[in-house]
């Protein structure tokens, strides 16, 4: 069952992200889909994420599919401009990648090509809906027909903690009115922010016009928790998170992260609104089973082994 | 294309005045006349070019794109945002509101929200700005908003939900025909 089917049934859903290599071959990514199959119901696959080249996304995307696991590729306004941007959703659908997930990009400063010019000829509001008008008037933004038009599932991203707090749900209205089907988020580490914002939400009625799926990380190590609070750009960890996960012995930091992970999983399914989840797991996908197992959610190929 | 590279900038034109010029410089007949006669002069038309951008780099940082879209954002330039956002800020904004790019620096949509909540305008930073037209870089946006060529530049979000009857996507502005 596709994730846009699947999500339409009403069934709780599930991603993961992952990161293609840095190198010419695509075995990193089908042994990984090889290991995701049967516990996701898709595969984020990212545009060089953090602003470092990486084996394209629609590659990667490709692989994926070619291993049996459905990607969600992702497209960022950093290193194209409209016409690429067009040129590759069309490629991709002729590929069969369905689900394109659209977002700003971090800039160039981030990566490991700082001196990059920062294309950001669209942003990701303007991205959705000139895809969306490729899609449902079969024509590109100046109005030349395609034949055939592409065929996508739109997807868009949302920082629910980043200020202006206000504006955020709103925000997340205009990405829908620009085309966007599902949104998943930047990690939730507070629930209680996130249950707030939800809020909003639905009092604007947008979980009606598409399904959101916020972001769930599985912390690794004390490093990894110190360079998420301080480095990642729009990712916040509350103390109480920082102090429980600080507290077990560093060996037990990771067995501590994906419980968290586990228990954020079962919080957030609770929230009215909430259609899936997505797992920012890229480099620790082998910890997914073990999170989704005790978090008790079956999606994927798994789901419909047990008919759920 | 640009000058120079885009850097968040605090207005320093005060939002209520801001506003109060608005209604008083919007386009009107007298206005279309003026603004056509300058353009029609060679002399005219690049003096009053170079007296906007002084203007409005000076109050707001303005790299002319020739596009303004400061009337619907609490008169902060969304092209000072290192990604030249135009419909809102990315997620990378910090817990302080600070730029993501220039952390020292406060984040473009932070500060437009901030200043349109203030006038009770943040109906406008609903609206949906359509992609700029990059042949346009260095014009007077001045002239261009009192001609109307500035009319297309964004539309209201209410019932944009696949009908794209009344979205301008193929206005002369985006290239189309």
């Amino acid at each position: 069952m596709s994730l846009r089917d699947r999500l339409t049934a009403g069934s709780f859903a599930v991603t993961a992200e992952i990161s293609p290599p840095r190198g010419a071959s695509t075995d990193p990514v089908t042994a990984t889909a090889a290991l995701l199959r049967d516990w996701v119901d898709a595969v984020n696959v990212t545009d060089n994420q953090g602003s470092n080249v990486r084996l394209a996304s629609w590659a990667g995307s490709l692989a994926a599919l070619q291993a049996g696991l459905e990607p969600v590729m992702q497209m960022t306004c950093r290193d194209r401009n409209r016409i690429a941007l067009q040129s590759d959703l069309l490629g991709a659908s002729a590929l069969g990648i369905r689900n394109i997930l659209v977002m700003t990009g971090d800039h160039p400063k981030f990566g490991d090509h700082p001196e990059a010019k920062p294309v950001f000829d669209l942003d990701s509001v303007q991205l959705l809906w000139t895809l969306r008008h490729m899609r449902d008037q079969g024509a590109v933004l100046t109005g030349r027909a395609l034949k055939p038009p592409p065929d996508c599932f739109l997807g868009a991203v949302e920082n629910p903690s980043a200020p202006p707090a206000e504006f955020r749900a709103e925000r997340l209205g205009k990405k829908i009115a620009a085309g966007a089907q599902f949104v998943q988020t930047q990690f939730v580490f507070d629930v209680a922010a996130f249950a707030q914002w939800m809020t909003q939400v639905r009092d604007l009625g947008l979980h009606e016009q598409c399904y959101i799926l916020p972001g769930v990380g599985a912390v690794r190590s004390r490093n990894a928790l110190d360079y998420m609070r301080d480095k990642v750009p729009g990712v916040y960890v509350p103390d109480d998170v920082y102090r429980r996960l600080r507290a077990v012995p560093a060996d037990q930091t990771a067995a501590e992260g994906a419980r968290l992970a586990a228990e954020t999983i079962q919080q957030l399914s609770a929230i009215e609104g909430v259609a899936g989840v997505h797992l920012l797991v890229a480099g620790n996908e082998q910890a997914v089973p073990g999170i989704l197992d005790s978090a008790g959610i079956w999606a994927g190929v798994r789901a419909e082994r047990h008919g759920r | 294309m640009t000058a120079r590279p885009p850097i968040p900038a605090h207005p320093r034109l005060g939002t209520r005045l801001a506003y109060r010029l608005q209604r008083v410089l919007r386009p009107r007949p007298g206005l279309r006349w003026i603004s056509a006669r300058i353009e029609a002069s060679g002399l005219a038309r690049p003096l009053f070019t170079a007296t906007e951008r002084l203007t409005k780099d000076t109050l707001f940082g303005c790299r002319m794109c020739g596009q303004c879209a400061l009337p619907v954002t609490g008169y902060v330039c969304p092209m000072g945002c290192p990604k030249e956002l135009r419909n809102g800020p990315c997620g990378g904004v910090g817990a302080d509101g600070g730029c993501e790019v220039y952390p020292e620096r406060r984040c473009v949509w932070v500060e437009a929200f901030e200043r349109a909540a203030s006038q009770g305008r943040t109906a406008d930073l609903q609206l949906l700005h359509l992609p700029i037209d990059h042949r346009r870089w260095g014009e007077s946006s001045w002239l261009n908003y009192w001609q109307g060529r500035d009319e297309d530049l964004w539309t209201h979000p209410a019932g944009d939900t696949g009908d794209d009857r009344h979205v301008p996507h193929h206005h002369p502005a985006l290239g189309g025909s």
